[in-house]
């Protein structure tokens, strides 16, 4: 691998580099503020996600967490009263421009939710509707894309013969799994994990910390937990939000082992939140 | 009398209370169909079904006029008041905080409380008197200004059982909103809805008094919409109030038949709801 050429120049605008080429950051949260009517929920965040990588945000509860995980796929645009403030740019475009295509923007930015919910159809169609309905692959190569991303999933094996039942009588981990699949057939470049263990069993939770660590060779993966041992063995990166702001951002082993901040040790080693 | 046995003592007797109360309930739509049947099925023969009345005092005849006039009627109002029950309750279910909402909702509840008699007047001085003559499609639409909030407020309370993360869940894959909204949201309440539309259908299919001055009745079998029609709730007012025993005969077996397709449709409901709910697993 050779270097790039480090561009010095401030005065020529170069375009970004594509997706992937370089270790360029996948989201950059620039002084973003995220307010509910009068009520201001996150303050002035700066932020560097990087890429192909996984990402913790930890806090403890109403920091925000949620809050700012939502607001890069804009799913707080649904409630009333909601104003954002600075920037986010997810692969260098802004999800704030004005203009910017919200179908095409959470295609690129999957997400999964504190519970899974999967939809009232069939296993098969749960994946398939996503890349069908966006017209990501020919019809005729919609059964493969299902077998990759059920696979990608670890749900595959387990699922691969009972494919038109529906995705709501599996099993909590396995509908959470399926959750994932559904999301990774949109093929996105970024996947927002809300909490997405907190209503599972310990051995569905091993499960997904294993397909989590998988699936970042792929993906860039930004996941918020209340639990910190999960943040310790899936993340490479911890954000430790309070109150809405940024106390400490750094690679996970050192957040853990040795943390800047005085807040940040308290809260990890148990002491509030 | 230990704390214990009071406890169950006063538990047995709330059971016991609710029992009669539910006994009660039931009772009356017991002997009416009881009540029905001995009167009304020994007239249902082969003649009923396919016959039209024979000249009053005379034996024999049937209602075949009237059940053709209520599948007509009813089938009109339902093409014309489901779509837009339905498509307005989907309205007020996904935009709960628009002005339109509430205002539709005011209105439909208004209507809801309405005496189908006083639609069938509105009915009458819009249609039969600009038209100048009764009509069947009068009736229809009289039925169908009843149906049409019924449906919508079903739709809406079925619509906004569906939980906000299904909602969410379609958003975020990138389905655009009204793609959400009927992909979704409204294909998982699809038995719901089903229900609610053929419970509406039941129930304007024995209104009478919104009838009596848009359709008429009629002694003839007729299938153009534009003139009067014979409806069995009609035949059941017209024959029961009538002098001759034959017509009372006709009365209790059109009313039985009556009932019956009530039932079927109330019972089809159910089982469109528990099918539905199967799906969901």
């Amino acid at each position: 691998m050779t270097d790039a050429p480090i561009a010095v120049s401030t005065t020529t605008l170069t375009p970004r580099p594509a997706p992937g080429a370089s270790r360029a950051p996948a989201v950059e949260v620039q002084a973003f503020g995220f307010a509910y009517g009068a009520r201001e929920v996150i303050r002035s965040l700066d932020l560097t996600i990087p890429r192909q990588a996984v990402t913790a945000i930890i806090g403890p509860s109403g920091s925000g967490k949620s809050t700012f995980l939502r607001s890069i796929n804009r799913l707080n645009d649904l409630v009333p009263g909601a104003k954002y403030s600075g920037d986010i740019q997810v692969e260098g475009q802004s999800v704030f421009a004005p203009g910017t295509d919200l179908v095409a923007l959470r295609q690129r930015v999957g997400m999964v939710f504190q519970r899974p919910n999967p939809f009232p159809k069939s296993i098969y169609d749960n994946v398939a509707y996503g890349p069908a309905l966006n017209a990501l692959v020919p019809r005729r190569d919609l059964p493969e894309l299902v077998e990759r991303c059920l696979r990608a999933a670890v749900l595959w094996d387990e699922v691969k013969d009972r494919l038109d039942e529906p995705g709501t009588g599996l099993s909590g981990g396995q509908q959470q799994r399926l959750c994932i699949a559904r999301a990774l057939g949109n093929r996105p470049e970024l996947l927002l994990m809300d909490e997405p263990a907190s209503a599972l069993d310990p051995i569905s939770t091993q499960k997904l910390e294993e397909l989590i660590v998988e699936l970042k060779r792929d993906y860039t993966i930004v996941i918020v937990t209340h639990n910190m041992q999960q943040a310790a063995r899936v993340s490479d990166f911890t954000a430790f939000l309070e109150e809405g702001a940024l106390v400490e951002f750094g690679p996970t082993q050192r957040i853990f082992t040795r943390p800047a901040h005085e807040r940040t040790e308290a809260y990890i080693t148990g002491r509030f939140g | 009398m230990n704390r214990r046995t009071f406890r169950r003592f006063k538990s047995n007797a709330m059971v016991g209370l609710m029992i009669v109360a539910v006994v009660l309930a039931v009772l009356p739509l017991l002997f009416i169909l009881a009540d029905l049947v001995i009167k009304g099925a020994g007239n249902l023969d082969l003649a009923f079904f396919t016959e039209t009345p024979a000249p009053a005092g005379d034996e024999g005849g049937g209602v075949v006029h009237a059940i053709v006039g209520t599948l007509i009627i009813v089938g009109m109002a339902a093409l014309i008041g489901l779509p837009i029950g339905i498509g307005a309750g989907i309205y007020c279910a996904e935009y709960p905080g628009s002005r339109i909402t509430w205002i539709t909702r005011f209105v439909a509840d208004v209507l809801n409380g309405t005496p189908s008699i006083v639609i069938g007047v509105f009915a009458w001085a819009w249609i039969v008197a600009t038209q100048k003559h009764f009509s069947a499609f009068a009736g229809s639409a009289a039925l169908a200004m009843i149906m049409i909030p019924m449906v919508l407020r079903t739709t809406e309370e079925m619509i906004r059982l569906v939980p906000n993360s299904l909602r969410e869940a379609a958003l975020a894959l990138g389905y655009p909103r009204w793609r959400t909204s009927l992909g979704i949201v409204v294909r998982s309440t699809l038995p719901g809805i089903i229900t609610g539309s053929l419970l509406a259908v039941a129930r304007i299919a024995g209104e009478t008094a919104p009838l009596l001055f848009t359709a008429l009745g009629s002694q003839y079998l007729s299938t153009n919409p534009n003139q009067p029609m014979a409806a069995l709730p009609l035949t059941v007012f017209t024959y029961a109030t009538g002098p001759y025993d034959e017509w009372h005969q006709l009365a209790w077996a059109s009313a039985l038949v009556l009932i019956l397709v009530v039932l079927v449709l109330s019972v089809g409901a159910r089982l469109a709801l528990r099918r539905g709910a199967g799906t969901h697993g």
